[in-house]
C-alpha cells in the first residue's frame, strides 16, 4: 500500500507543480514506484513541467467520468524507471473532480505504487480540499514571505481537521516545510522572512529550503524535473529533501548568502 | 446486538449540567431579532453552534404563540438550541414544543451561595477544555462553560474564546478572548504574548495598543475596576 503525500501550500505560484515533480522523480530515482497526480483541473501543468504534454490522451477527469481507464490515462516518464503521472483535464473545470471519483482513483494508485504524489491547486477550496483529503504525508511549501506563511498555517489547520485522518481520528497527517524561493540575500536585507521565522511561525519540521534559482526555469522550460539537473543548486535541494523523506540525516544548505567559487560554479 | 435493559442501572440523574444562555427577546419583531442573530452568528459560528437557550420575552415584550414557534424554528435552523421558555404561560411555550422554566431567576441562580444573583454563567469546576495541537488560521476553539488551555502555539488568524479564562502555555499570535459571556473575573495568561487582540468580558485592547514592553514575553491581562489592564509575569 503506497503512502499518499499532497504537495499543498494554500498560495498560489509557490512552487507546488515544481516540487511535486521533483519530489516524484527523485522518489522514483530512488527505487519507488511513483506516481504524480495533478489535481489542478483547468490550469494543468504538471505535464510541461515533466515534459510529457504530448503525450496526453487522457487525463484524471477522463477516469473518474469512466470514459478512460486509469492505464490509459496514466503516462509512463521516459528518463525515470517506474516514474508516472496522471494528468489533470486542461478543459474541464474544477467541479469535475468527485469525492467517489478521487477516492476510488488513489485507492487504485494506491494498490500498485509505493507513493502517490497529489499535487494541489492553490487556494483551500474543493479542488485543494480534495487532494489533501486522502494523504497520508503533507509537504507544505511555502515561500519566505507573510502572505505565504499565513497560507500555509491556514493550510496546516486544515491538514490537522479537514482530511480523512483526522476525521476517522487515526494518526495525524505527518507535515513536512518546504521552504522554496529562498533567497538569503534578501532575507539578509529584512526583505524576507528568515527560515527561523518560518519555523518559528508554523512550528512544524523543516523537511529543506530550495533556494531561488534559475535552474528551476531552465529546467521546466526543458520539460526535466529540477531534480535531474544534478549540477544546480535547486536540484541537489530537492536531492537532500528526498533523502530526508526517506529517512537519511542530511545537514540544510542553501540558508546563507554564499559568494564562493561553489556558489558561483553551480548557480543555475 | 440487542442492549440487555436488565444488565445495569437503566438511567443515572447526573447532577452538573451545561450552562445555558438566557436569548432575551427585545421585540416581537422576529426577523429582526433573527437578522441581528445573523450578524453575531457571522462573527462566530463555532461560538453559537449547538448552544442551549432558554427564550425569554424582556421586560414588556409580549410573544405570542405563533411568534415564539418561528422564532423557534428560526432558531433551531440556525444550529442553535432552544431547550426552554421562561416569562411565559405554559400553554404559549407549549405551541413552540418548550417546556417552561418557571422562576428562571431562581435556578439561575440556584447553585449554592456562591451563585450572586447577576453572575453570568461561570466554569463549572473542572470543565477546562485543553488543545495540546496548534490553533491555525482560520481555526477558531470555544470552551463554552469554562476554561480554555492551550499547550501549542496560536497562529495569526487564529481566534480563542472561553466564558472562563484562557492558558497558553506556548506564543499567542491570534485573538484571545476570555469571559465572552460577561464574566468580569476571567483572565488570558500565556506564554509570549504577540496576540492581534485580547478581550475580556468585551473589554478588548489591539496589537498596537499593546505596550512594546510586554510583547514577546509572558503576560497576563485581566480587569481591573472594568478597565483592560496587561501585565508582565
Ligand atoms: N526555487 C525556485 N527558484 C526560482 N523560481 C522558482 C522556484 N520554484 C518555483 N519557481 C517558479 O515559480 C513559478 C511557480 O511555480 P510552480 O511550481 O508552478 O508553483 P505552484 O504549483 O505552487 O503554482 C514558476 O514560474 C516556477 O518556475
Ligand atoms: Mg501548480
Amino acid at each position: 500500500m503506497a503512502r499518499i503525500v499532497v504537495v499543498t501550500s494554500g498560495k498560489g505560484g509557490v512552487g507546488k507543480t515544481t516540487t511535486s515533480a521533483a519530489f516524484g522523480a527523485g522518489l522514483a530515482r530512488a527505487g519507488y514506484r511513483t506516481v504524480v497526480v495533478d489535481f489542478d483541473v483547468g490550469l494543468r501543468n504538471l505535464d510541461l513541467i515533466m515534459g510529457c504534454e504530448r503525450r496526453v490522451v487522457y487525463d484524471f477527469v477522463n477516469v473518474i467520468n469512466g470514459e478512460a481507464n486509469l492505464n490509459q490515462a496514466l503516462i509512463r516518464d521516459k528518463r525515470v524507471d517506474g516514474l508516472e503521472i496522471l494528468p489533470a483535464s486542461q478543459t474541464r473545470d474544477k467541479d469535475a473532480l468527485t469525492f467517489e471519483g478521487v477516492q476510488s482513483v488513489l485507492e487504485t494508485l494506491a494498490s500498485t505504487h509505493d507513493y502517490v504524489i497529489c499535487d494541489s491547486p492553490a487556494g483551500i477550496e474543493r479542488g485543494a480540499h480534495l487532494a489533501m483529503y486522502f494523504a497520508d504525508d503533507a509537504l507544505v511549501v511555502t515561500n519566505p514571505e507573510v502572505s505565504s506563511v499565513r497560507d500555509s498555517d491556514r493550510v496546516l489547520g486544515l491538514l490537522s481537521s479537514k482530511t480523512r485522518r483526522a476525521e476517522q481520528g487515526d494518526e495525524p497527517v505527518k507535515e513536512h516545510l518546504v521552504v522554496t524561493r529562498y533567497a538569503a540575500a534578501r532575507v539578509g536585507k529584512g526583505e524576507m522572512l528568515s527560515i527561523e521565522d518560518i519555523c518559528e511561525i508554523l512550528s512544524i519540521d523543516l523537511l529543506g529550503v530550495v533556494p531561488e534559482s534559475t535552474a528551476v526555469l531552465n529546467a521546466s522550460n526543458a520539460g526535466v524535473p529540477v531534480i535531474m539537473e544534478d549540477k544546480t543548486d535547486a536540484g541537489q535541494a530537492y536531492d537532500d529533501i528526498v533523502s530526508r523523506y526517506l529517512g537519511e540525516a542530511r545537514d540544510h544548505r542553501f540558508l546563507t548568502e554564499k559568494k564562493g567559487l561553489f556558489g558561483r560554479l553551480f548557480k543555475g | 446486538m440487542a442492549v440487555n435493559a436488565s444488565a445495569g442501572a437503566a438511567f443515572e440523574l447526573k447532577g452538573r449540567m451545561a450552562p445555558f444562555t438566557v436569548l432575551q427577546v427585545g421585540t416581537a419583531e422576529i426577523d429582526a431579532v433573527l437578522g441581528q442573530l445573523d450578524a453575531r452568528l457571522a462573527q462566530a459560528p463555532d461560538f453559537f453552534a449547538g448552544m442551549p437557550l432558554v427564550v425569554a420575552p424582556a421586560e414588556g415584550v409580549s410573544l405570542d404563540g405563533a411568534t415564539l414557534e418561528a422564532l423557534v424554528g428560526g432558531l433551531r435552523e440556525r444550529a442553535l438550541l432552544p431547550v426552554a421558555a421562561s416569562g411565559l404561560p405554559a400553554e404559549t411555550a407549549a405551541v413552540a414544543g418548550l417546556g417552561l422554566i418557571r422562576n428562571l431567576e431562581a435556578s439561575r441562580s440556584g447553585s449554592g451561595e456562591s451563585g450572586r444573583r447577576d453572575t453570568p454563567a461561570r466554569a463549572a469546576p473542572g470543565a477546562a477544555r485543553v488543545v495540546t495541537q496548534p490553533v491555525r488560521s482560520g481555526q477558531q476553539v470555544y470552551a463554552r462553560g469554562g476554561d480554555l488551555v492551550v499547550t501549542a502555539p496560536v497562529s495569526a488568524g487564529a481566534e480563542l474564546m472561553a466564558d472562563g479564562h484562557i492558558h497558553v502555555y506556548d506564543t499567542l499570535r491570534g485573538r484571545a478572548l476570555a469571559g465572552v459571556q460577561g464574566d468580569e473575573n476571567a483572565r488570558i495568561f500565556c506564554q509570549s504574548l504577540k496576540a492581534e487582540l485580547i478581550a475580556i468580558a468585551g473589554q478588548y485592547r489591539l496589537s498596537d495598543q499593546i505596550d512594546a514592553g510586554l510583547r514577546d514575553a509572558p503576560a497576563m491581562a485581566w480587569l481591573r475596576d472594568g478597565e483592560l489592564e496587561l501585565n508582565a509575569l
